[in-house]
């Protein structure tokens, strides 16, 4: 028997309210090495806030996130030096070039090898002809390219992906979703990706969770999701699960 | 401390000058045109006056120590800006960077600029009115070093208020030194002020600075023990002014406005 992947992200009943509105509502979830998981639900279900949580930028009203086995309560820096995320509303500084993004980005995660590494992702993302180019001046795509080669930057054990190919071409979308896998293949690195592109869940995801305000009301297999819940495609099941909460919600 | 992220706050700022005359215009044209003007002016004062009394040094030194301890301030507070306008906080404190080490990469650069201010105000007040800092002899070092204090207070102080009020608070402050200016006694002795004001004077370490300049260029000893007070002082402040912009730091994680600063939440 093959031992269960040892978990790279491990959340236990993390809340978060703000004034009356309970934005995250006691999720409980883990992210295992070699792992993909999807987090999907409509806008306003919770993704970002727990996202927000898990990067430390946002103090959880309760529960606990350990990213591999480091509580990030108590120890915040280490928790993060191999954790990092790409999100469509965080673009990288518009008034630093491609290079010196990645070279500040570096710094901060502390990449031991990081010249080395920023020409090996600047060829990964195809972002060697705009290397002295200002970030803010590079196409909404080439952004979410410069984005997600930021968060290789250091090898991350955990990767967190906010929508990470909202503005990217199917083309690239495609090339960066095989990019990503490649890099998850290897069995160290863990990811939890939010994404409104059903189609993408299922290509990429290993498991999926749907969140609805604030709680995941929907766990499994992409692939096998649908059928066992009578839906046509994951899309299907999205629209429904949704509006079940929808109707929940009203009548409470 | 990790000097390496610490290196990064500095280096991002270091790529942002290098690439940009317009933010390394204004470290030396505020500080020449200071010089310009109020050397004029002393000069002037000089001519007219009949006394012995120099107001060279008196007027001219005092604005350009003061320019010292505005340029520190707005060189923190700059710094803090960049984040504000890239809208980076959120790339910034997803990552291993402890606020300690942010805070650390701001003073770096604000020390580094402010010298360069400083240095420029020295020779250009030195070839056109021939003002030297040597004028106050060795108490020019400890009135350099309680303003620089002071400044980082302020400025520390400001981008703890700029965090927590959100993008608009830019306008609060600029006017901070100017506010300060009429109680720390730059251009007059804090005798005249009146008593409530003298009182508030009391606590502001750069009146301390101003009143030993004063006693220096009326040729008595530097009042050693009054800038120790006024030191002290600026340890103080700068101790508080870390302790707020932690304490802020912590209520916008807790309220998540980090990672929608510019949604302005406080209205």
């Amino acid at each position: 028997m093959i031992p269960p992947a040892p978990c790279v992200l491990s959340v236990e009943r993390l809340e978060k309210s703000f004034g009356d509105v309970r934005a995250v509502d006691g999720i409980s979830f883990h992210v295992a090495q070699g792992e993909i998981v999807g987090l999907v639900g409509p806008n306003g279900a919770g993704k970002t806030t727990t996202i927000n949580m898990i990067l430390g930028v946002l103090e959880p009203g309760g529960g606990k996130i350990e990213i591999e086995g480091v509580d990030l309560a108590a120890d915040r820096s280490r928790a993060l030096s191999h954790t990092n995320f790409a999100a469509v509303y965080a673009p990288l500084p518009g008034n630093l070039t491609v290079e010196q993004n990645l070279r500040v980005f570096g710094m901060l995660y502390g990449v031991s090898d990081l010249s080395e590494r920023i020409e090996k992702l600047l060829a990964a993302y195809d972002l060697m002809r705009y290397r002295r180019t200002k970030a803010g001046v590079l196409s909404s795509g080439e952004q979410t390219r410069l984005s997600l080669a930021k968060a290789m930057l250091n090898r991350p054990r955990l990767l967190l992906l906010d929508e990470p190919t909202a503005s990217i071409d199917p083309s690239n979308a495609r090339d960066i979703r095989a990019g990503i896998a490649k890099f998850v293949d290897n069995g160290l690195c863990g990811v939890l990706w939010t994404s409104h592109n059903m189609y993408e869940v299922q290509a990429v995801c290993d498991r999926v969770m749907f969140l609805s305000h604030g709680r995941i009301v929907l766990e499994g297999d992409p692939k096998t999701l649908p059928e066992e819940h009578g839906a046509a495609s994951l899309d299907d099941l999205f629209v429904n699960v949704a509006q079940e909460a929808l109707y929940a919600a009203g009548g409470r | 401390m990790n000097v390496s992220r610490v290196g990064a706050i500095v280096v991002r700022m270091f790529y942002l000058y290098r690439g940009s005359p317009q933010r390394v215009f204004p470290i030396f044209i505020f500080v020449a045109i200071d010089v310009l003007v109020w050397g004029f002016l002393t000069r002037y004062l000089n001519s007219v006056s009949h006394a012995d009394f120099n107001f060279v040094p008196a007027l001219l030194g005092a604005v350009l120590l003061w320019d010292f301890l505005t340029r520190v301030m707005q060189q923190i507070t700059m710094a803090l800006f960049e984040d504000v306008w890239t809208r980076n906080f959120l790339n910034f404190f997803a990552t291993p960077l402890r606020t300690s080490e942010y805070l650390a990469g701001l003073l770096v650069v604000a020390v580094i600029t402010s010298l360069m201010s400083l240095i420029a105000m020295l020779i250009l007040a030195r070839a056109a009115f021939g003002l030297s800092f040597l004028t106050y002899g060795v108490a020019i070092a400890p009135f350099l070093m309680v303003l620089f204090v002071t400044g980082i207070a302020l400025g520390v102080a400001a981008s703890a208020l700029v965090l927590r009020l959100g993008p608009a608070s830019e306008w609060l402050i600029w006017p901070i030194p100017m506010l300060i200016s009429p109680f720390a006694g730059v251009f007059y002795p804090v005798t005249v002020l009146p008593g409530w004001m003298q009182a508030v004077a009391l606590i502001l370490p750069p009146a301390y600075v101003f009143e030993g300049m004063r006693s220096v260029v009326a040729g008595h000893a530097p009042p050693w023990d009054r800038l120790a007070i006024g030191a002290m002082l600026a340890l103080v402040y700068l101790a508080l002014a870390c302790l707020f912009f932690f304490a802020t730091y912590r209520v916008v994680i807790r309220t998540g406005l980090i990672a929608r600063y510019s949604a302005e939440t406080v209205t």
